[in-house]
C-alpha cells in the first residue's frame, strides 16, 4: 500500500507540481477577479427594473446553474473554432471559469442586498437620497458583509474547478499530475501530491472564510 | 455545412438519449447511496463521540479540500495498485458516493446542530430510544433547515456525474466528448448536451427556490 511510497520520484518531480501550483495561482485568481466583476455587472443587471438588462441577466445566470461546468468547457473549447475564433485553452479555460464563477456570484450578491431590510431602504427613500446614493450608503455597506463569507466559499470552489482545466490540457496542477502518471506510472505519488497541494489552498480559504463569517458579519451588518 | 451537420446530428440523436439515460441512472443511484450515506455521517458527526467526529472530519476535509476529478483519478488510478480492480462504471459510483455523503453529512450535521438542546433533553425525558428521538423529535425539526440546500446540493450531484466521463463512462458528456471528434459542430453538439441537462437540472433548481421560500417562513 502506502509503505512503498516514492518520495523521491515526487521530489524530481517537484519543479513541474510547483509549475502546476503557480499555473492554478494564477488562473484561480484571475478568474475570480473577472467573474466578481461579471457577478457585479450580472447583479446589476438581474435586479433592475429594465426588462431588456433583467431578462438577459436571468437566462445567464440559470443557463449556467444547470449545466454542469465541464459542458460548458467543451463548449467553448470545442465551439469558439467553429465560430472561427481561436484563442489558446488558457484563455478558453478562464474565460469559462469567469462565465460560470460569475453566475453564481451574482446570486451571492443578489442574496446579500435581499438580506438588507426593505425598511432600510425605504428610509433611504425618505431622507431624499437618490438610486445610487442609497446603494452606496445604505444598502452595499450592510449587503458586502454578508456576502464575503460566501463569495470566499465560492473562491474554494472555483480553485477545486480549475481542476477541469487539465482536461482541455492546461498545464496547470492536476495536469501536472496526469503528466507524471504518464511517464513514470505511479498515479498515488503522483495524485496524492496533487490532493495534497489543493488542501493547503482549501485550508488556507477555509480559514479566511471563517475568520470572515465571524468578524465581517458583525462588523458591517449590525 | 451547418444543416448537414445538424441532419447527422438528427440522425445519431439516439446516441444522446442513451447518454442522458446512463447519466439518469448514476445520478440516480448516487443520490440515493449519498442521500442514505450522508444521513449517517451526518448524524454522527452530529453526535456525541468524539473519535468518531474527528475521523468523519478528516474525511470530510479530504473530500471538500481536493477536486472531485482528481479524487476520480485517484480511484481509478491507485485502487489497482492496491489489488482492487473496478470498472469505469463501479469506480464512478464509488467516487461519487464518497464525495456526494461527504457534502450531504454537512448539510445534516449543520440542520441537526440547529435543532435546539432542550428538544434533545425532552425527547431524552420522555424516555424515548435514541433511534426514537432522531426518527421522532429531531430529524423531522431539522428537515426545514436540511431539505432546501439538499436540493441544492442534488443540482450539483447531477451536474458532476459530467465529470465521471474523464474515466469514459459512456455518459452525456462523453456522448458530446466523441460526437464532436465526428461531428466538428462543437456548438451545435454541446447546446444539445447542455439543453439535456438543463431539463434535469432546473426543474429541482425550482423546487430548491421553493423549498427555501417556504422553508423560511416561520
Amino acid at each position: 500500500m502506502l509503505t512503498d511510497f516514492n518520495f523521491r520520484i515526487i521530489m524530481e518531480y517537484l519543479p513541474l507540481f510547483l509549475g502546476g501550483l503557480k499555473a492554478t495561482f494564477f488562473i484561480s485568481g484571475v478568474s475570480i477577479l473577472l467573474a466578481l466583476a461579471t457577478g457585479i455587472i450580472a447583479c446589476s443587471a438581474r435586479i433592475s427594473s429594465i426588462k431588456a438588462l433583467k431578462y438577459p441577466a436571468i437566462a445567464y445566470i440559470e443557463i449556467i446553474r444547470s449545466t454542469p461546468l465541464l459542458v460548458q468547457i467543451y463548449f467553448l473549447y470545442f465551439g469558439l473554432p467553429t465560430l472561427g475564433l481561436r484563442i489558446p485553452e488558457l484563455q478558453t479555460g478562464i474565460l469559462a471559469l469567469t462565465l460560470n464563477s460569475g453566475a453564481y456570484i451574482a446570486e451571492i450578491i443578489r442574496a446579500g442586498i435581499n438580506a438588507v431590510e426593505p425598511g432600510q431602504l425605504e428610509a433611504g427613500v425618505a431622507s431624499g437620497l437618490s438610486y445610487l446614493q442609497r446603494m452606496r450608503f445604505i444598502i452595499l455597506p450592510q449587503a458586502l458583509g454578508v456576502t464575503v463569507p460566501p463569495l470566499l466559499g465560492q473562491a474554494i470552489v472555483l480553485v477545486k474547478d480549475s481542476a477541469l482545466l487539465s482536461l482541455i490540457s492546461v498545464a496547470e496542477l492536476t495536469r501536472a499530475g496526469q503528466i507524471m502518471t504518464s511517464e513514470r506510472f505511479m498515479p498515488s505519488e503522483a495524485f496524492f501530491t496533487v490532493a495534497f497541494f489543493y488542501m493547503c489552498i482549501y485550508f488556507v480559504l477555509k480559514a479566511l472564510a471563517d475568520w470572515s463569517q465571524k468578524r465581517l458579519i458583525f462588523r458591517e451588518a449590525y | 455545412m451547418m444543416s448537414f451537420y445538424f441532419s447527422r446530428l438528427v440522425e445519431i440523436y439516439p446516441f444522446f438519449f442513451t447518454g442522458l439515460w446512463m447519466t439518469c441512472k448514476i445520478a440516480f443511484i448516487s443520490l440515493f447511496t449519498c442521500t442514505i450515506l450522508g444521513f449517517v455521517l451526518g448524524i454522527f458527526r452530529a453526535g456525541d463521540n468524539k473519535i468518531l467526529k474527528f475521523i468523519i472530519g478528516i474525511y470530510v476535509a479530504f473530500v471538500r479540500g481536493t477536486p472531485f476529478v482528481v479524487q476520480i483519478f485517484i480511484i481509478f488510478f491507485i485502487l489497482p495498485e492496491w489489488g482492487i480492480q473496478l470498472d469505469a462504471f463501479p469506480a464512478a459510483l464509488l467516487a461519487m458516493a464518497i464525495m456526494g455523503s461527504a457534502f450531504i453529512c454537512e448539510i445534516v450535521a449543520g440542520g441537526i446542530n440547529a435543532v435546539p438542546k432542550g428538544q434533545w433533553e425532552a425527547a431524552v425525558s420522555s424516555g424515548l430510544s435514541f433511534v426514537q428521538q432522531l426518527r421522532l423529535v429531531i430529524v423531522p425539526q431539522s428537515m426545514r433547515v436540511i431539505l432546501p440546500p439538499l436540493v441544492g446540493q442534488y443540482v450539483l450531484l447531477i451536474k458532476d456525474t459530467s465529470v465521471v466521463s474523464v474515466i469514459g463512462v459512456m455518459e452525456l458528456t462523453r456522448v458530446g466528448w466523441v460526437t464532436v471528434v465526428r461531428i466538428p459542430e462543437g456548438l451545435m453538439v454541446f447546446s444539445l448536451v447542455g439543453i439535456l441537462y438543463f431539463s434535469i437540472s432546473y426543474p429541482l433548481i425550482l423546487l430548491s427556490n421553493y423549498l427555501e421560500q417556504r422553508m423560511a417562513v416561520k
